[in-house]
């Protein structure tokens, strides 16, 4: 199955090193951008399942144990940008594939 | 999928055919232990989600979507090449030709499957229960036909009083309706509890207003006169409801095994030996289908421990070894249904030989708690806890662990009486103890990872994913990893992070001689990696102790906090608090109309601080810099309550208008609020001035507090404390106020060149060798010679404040960080308030539900 890319910003709207919302297809996003990062975008969801408010846009951006993660402003967990995968609870928020292309910012939305 | 699906494929065809949390749990295991590589595995699951955290269901109704309880969104299926079919119903089995037959009539064949088929609820046949308006609890599709038939109705019942009955309840609820349950037993929970714990949890439960009827059997259900239905009672009285959900036990899901002759059990599920294999070897069941020694495990705990025996078996060939084989599990649990506790220890109904009992039981408060003992009184049988579960943890362990009571053992159950220890230290927990039932962890386990080097609770999850199921055991979990430390004499490392080998103290030296003015810049030089949140605001902090240069700098702005980020206090439902600085707690009656005007235009919660301050609640990301241009423009300055920095000031009016005055406390707070307002510390910090010993603004319970008297000022440092309460000592006795501010500046400036990263003062000059004897021997008769560059440094941080609300206004580039959405103009509509006592406050997650109820 291939997703159609959609456009949702300009670089140029991004954080060097932490996390924008976005809105796509009606669902919160979180867009982060991480220079140094093999991807350099990374899009996961803005609901926070843990602390359950809209706001994982607004976490710290983390390096650990080889990964990237975004810590919850609320309550502090980690959730891996790549897979959205919580690393001290059994939850996880979605991910979708971003990828950054002549300024341009894409998710692949469903 | 072809008709006939063959896989172009050398390596043996595994297939696992269900994909709840067992199944999917299962397939975790194979790729975890190579799996994927000694087979190509397929799995069948029926319904239209992947597998999803089935133990959470029913918070599906307070906010949660789909997506927030699935376990796996596929990528880890298709990153090991493990092929998934949703929406797929296997319906035959040919075990002579091993291949699995599709409703849609496709064929496959496999070497090896796996059934993890699951259960399914059973409904008693009643007349009428396959009416309109009648539903089962089990899967998403199940909750949503719930929730679409609750909007338009006002009752609901739940058939059946146990433990997903009472969570059903719960739901139907929350959703709004008038709930009642109906029990066919003579108590509610008739599995976990006794007769009096049934009647405790009635109590509490009709208490939340939900009807409780017990020793009640349905006869049918018909039309009914005021609601949809009628339930027709066998004692001839009845209910009448508009929504019925029937919770009354599950059935292993078998249906597979009798088709294809495996052999099952008398009443039911697949029979299965230690390693979880059925009566054809090939054939694997595991979880809620499975038939262990005449046993069914209806819960999730003992579905993994099953599947991880089966995982082991299939690769005893690739890994050389098989595994752990499965020899039963702890039906023990605990729970919070309905907001009341209910726990449940191995023999609660007292069935085992010759066993005493005791019981206490408060009827005031509303606990019961019973303790199932051995005829000697040596060891714990079970337990059953209702209404507080604080006892649980204790009680799981003596009977786990068959550990020898104490010689009191009631006081195990009894409330805690003084200052007497009760429960038990995990020194005295055996090597073998169950710390993780979820993915049972031992205490040796733990043991074991701390001796390979992981030294922190995180890295110990890591390892053994102890506390990473259900997360009850996190706090026991704990006390392990910090006794085992402790134990093998481990010096825990003072490094900040994994990205830097130093203390928070070494890192303000690198900053402060090295001249360094960005983070990249100390990680190139001293660190490591790319950072994370415990190094990256510390060192935002160290750069603006030092340097003062304005946080949302490009540099500067990843290394925020959020509330540093947004220069504003994040709040639960994700919306801000702004806080102006009110120096000393005066303000013109101008000033103040500008606030209630403020608040009342944008409808913030308005709250008057301890701290002498006035806190606006409720602002959305957007608001924030609107509001302040508004403050700002009416001369207000930022109160920098989201940093890590002098808050406030505290104070009594003092000798202008008091008659106990004797000195001008007024002036003194404005001029220090004034003076260290700005000052990034390690933990934030709090002022405050008495204009006499009376005390009225409590300045001895201040980091820094001032007291006026006769001959000039008492200065008090070091109190406060947090969640410790500590007074402040007495650091030196009537000063001038020249003197008095030198001093201040000393200590302030040495605490933040010295402290950890937050560390309060109290502590960190608990931490000091020779305490405040050697803090006096520094600051006020210079012993190490710093005093002069603590005044420069301080001084520096003075000269150079700047209102970071009015920088962000000026600059066009951070108010766009301020946005809701990059792409999107509405606002978060997961913000919803309510009024209470005429100001607006965040609705509740039922609030919520209701009133999104209603909207849809």
């Amino acid at each position: 199955m291939t997703m159609p890319w959609k456009l949702i910003c300009k670089q140029e709207d991004l954080v060097e090193g932490a996390g924008v919302a976005a809105m796509v297809n009606g669902e919160q996003v979180a867009i982060f951008y991480i220079p140094e990062s093999e991807n350099k975008v990374f899009a996961i969801g803005n609901w926070d399942p843990v602390g359950k408010a809209n706001v994982l846009s607004r976490g710290l951006v983390a390096h650990l144990q080889a990964q990237w993660v975004v810590a919850s402003p609320l309550y502090k967990q980690h959730f891996v940008l790549s897979s959205g995968q919580c690393l001290e609870e059994t939850v996880q928020v979605p991910h979708w594939p971003a990828k950054l292309e002549d300024g341009n910012v894409f998710v692949a939305a469903h | 999928m072809t008709s006939t699906v063959s896989f172009l494929n050398t390596k043996p065809h595994l297939v696992v055919i269900g994909n709840g949390m067992v199944g999917h749990h299962f397939v975790e295991q194979m790729i975890a232990q190579g799996g994927h590589e000694a087979f190509q595995i397929t799995v069948f699951g029926e319904e239209s989600y992947l597998a999803y955290d089935r133990v959470h269901l029913s918070e599906y109704f307070t906010g949660k979507g789909a997506a927030d309880l699935a376990m796996t969104d596929g990528s880890l299926y298709s990153e090991h090449g493990v092929r998934y079919f949703i929406n797929s119903l296997v319906t035959e089995i040919d075990r002579e030709a091993k291949q699995l037959i599709l409703q849609n009539g496709e064929s496959l064949s496999y070497e090896k499957l796996v059934l993890a088929t699951g259960s399914y609820p059973f409904v008693p046949p009643i007349p009428g229960h396959k009416r309109d308006n009648t539903f089962v609890y089990r899967t998403l599709d199940d909750l949503d036909a719930i929730r679409a038939c609750a909007k338009k109705v006002t009752r609901g019942t739940v058939v059946g009083g146990g433990l997903l009955g009472l969570e059903a309840a719960n739901a139907l609820k929350n959703l709004g309706l008038e709930t009642s349950v109906v029990e066919f037993a003579p108590r509610l929970m008739p599995v976990q509890l006794d007769e009096k714990g049934g009647t405790v949890l009635k109590e509490m439960i009709e208490g939340l207003d939900v009807k409780v009827y017990t020793d009640t059997a349905t006869k049918e259900i018909v039309d009914g006169e005021s609601a949809f239905h009628r339930m027709n009672f066998a004692d001839g009285s009845h209910l009448e409801t508009d929504l019925i959900l029937f919770s009354a036990g599950i059935r292993p899901q078998d249906a597979l095994a009798h088709q294809s002759g495996l052999s099952v059990g008398e009443r039911g599920g697949i029979s299965v030996n230690n390693h979880c294999q059925t009566s054809d070897e090939d054939i694997y069941a595991i979880g809620e289908c499975a038939l262990w020694n005449n046993r069914i495990f209806g819960l999730v705990a003992p579905g993994y421990a099953m599947a991880k025996s089966a995982a082991g078996h299939l690769l005893a060939d690739f890994l050389g070894h098989a595994g752990v084989t499965f020899t039963g599990a702890d039906m023990s649990t605990k729970l919070k249904l309905l907001g009341c506790d209910v726990g449940s220890v191995g023999d609660a109904h007292a069935q085992s030989q010759g066993c005493k009992v005791f019981v206490y039981q408060d009827e005031i408060s509303q606990s019961y708690r019973k303790m199932v003992v051995s005829e000697d009184g040596k060891k714990l049988l079970g337990a059953v806890l209702v209404g507080d579960n604080s006892y649980y943890d204790t009680l799981l362990q003596y009977y786990l662990n068959a550990i020898d009571l104490p010689e009191q053992a009631q006081a195990l159950i009894l409330p805690a009486m003084g200052d007497a220890p009760v429960g038990l230290g995990v020194d005295a927990l055996p090597a073998t103890a169950s710390i993780c039932s979820c993915h049972n962890v031992s205490k040796q386990d733990i043991n074991d990872a701390v001796c390979n080097g992981a030294l922190s609770v995180g890295d110990v999850k890591g390892v053994t994913k102890a506390a990473t199921g259900c997360g009850g055991c996190a706090a026991l979990l704990k006390k392990v990893v910090d006794n085992e430390l402790l134990a093998l004499g481990v010096e825990v490392s003072t490094d900040i992070c994994e990205h830097f080998a130093y203390t928070r103290q070494d890192l303000y030296n690198l900053v402060k001689i090295g001249e360094i003015k960005t983070f990249n810049e100390l990680l190139k030089t001293h660190g490591k990696g790319h950072g994370c949140e415990i190094c990256k605001p510390a060192v935002g902090s160290i750069l603006a102790s030092v340097w003062n240069d304005y946080v949302l700098k490009k540099e500067h702005i990843s290394l925020q906090d959020t509330n540093d980020r947004f220069l504003a206090n994040m709040q639960k439902d994700g919306t801000y608090s702004i806080v102006p600085r009110i120096p000393g707690g005066e303000i013109t009656p101008d000033r103040l109309i500008v606030l209630g005007e403020v608040a009342k235009e944008y409808g913030l919660y308005t709250k008057v601080t301890g701290g002498q301050r006035i806190d606006l609640f409720g602002a959305t990301l957007p608001q924030l810099p609107e509001i302040w241009e508004k403050l700002i423009a009416a001369g207000f300055e930022t109160g920098q309550a989201y940093g890590k920095s002098l808050r406030t000031v505290k104070s009594c009016v003092g000798s202008t208008w008091c008659r106990y005055g004797v000195n001008d406390s007024m002036k003194m707070a404005i001029d220090l609020e004034n003076r260290y307002k700005g000052l990034r510390s390690p933990h934030k910090i709090k002022f405050a001035v008495s204009g006499c010993t009376r005390e009225c603004a409590e300045a001895q319970s201040k980091d820094i507090g001032v007291i006026a008297t006769e001959g000039g000022w008492n200065l008090y440092v070091c109190g406060n404390g947090g969640m410790k309460p500590r007074h402040g000592d007495l650091f030196a006795k009537d000063l001038d106020d020249e003197t008095l501010v030198k001093y201040i500046d000393r200590v302030l400036m040495f605490y933040t060149k010295t402290a950890d990263r937050l560390q309060r003062t109290s502590v960190w000059m608990d931490g000091l060798e020779g305490g405040l004897d050697y803090l006096k021997e520094v600051v006020i008769n210079d012993k190490l010679g710093l005093c002069a560059e603590l005044e420069a440094s301080m001084q520096h941080v003075v000269n150079t404040f700047q209102c970071e609300w009015k920088t962000t206004l000026d600059d066009p580039e951070a108010i766009k960080t301020f946005r809701q959405f990059v792409n999107y103009e509405g606002s978060d509509n997961n913000v919803v308030f309510v009024e209470e006592r005429d100001q607006m406050r965040p609705a509740t997650e039922s609030e919520k539900q209701q009133l999104i109820a209603k909207v849809g």
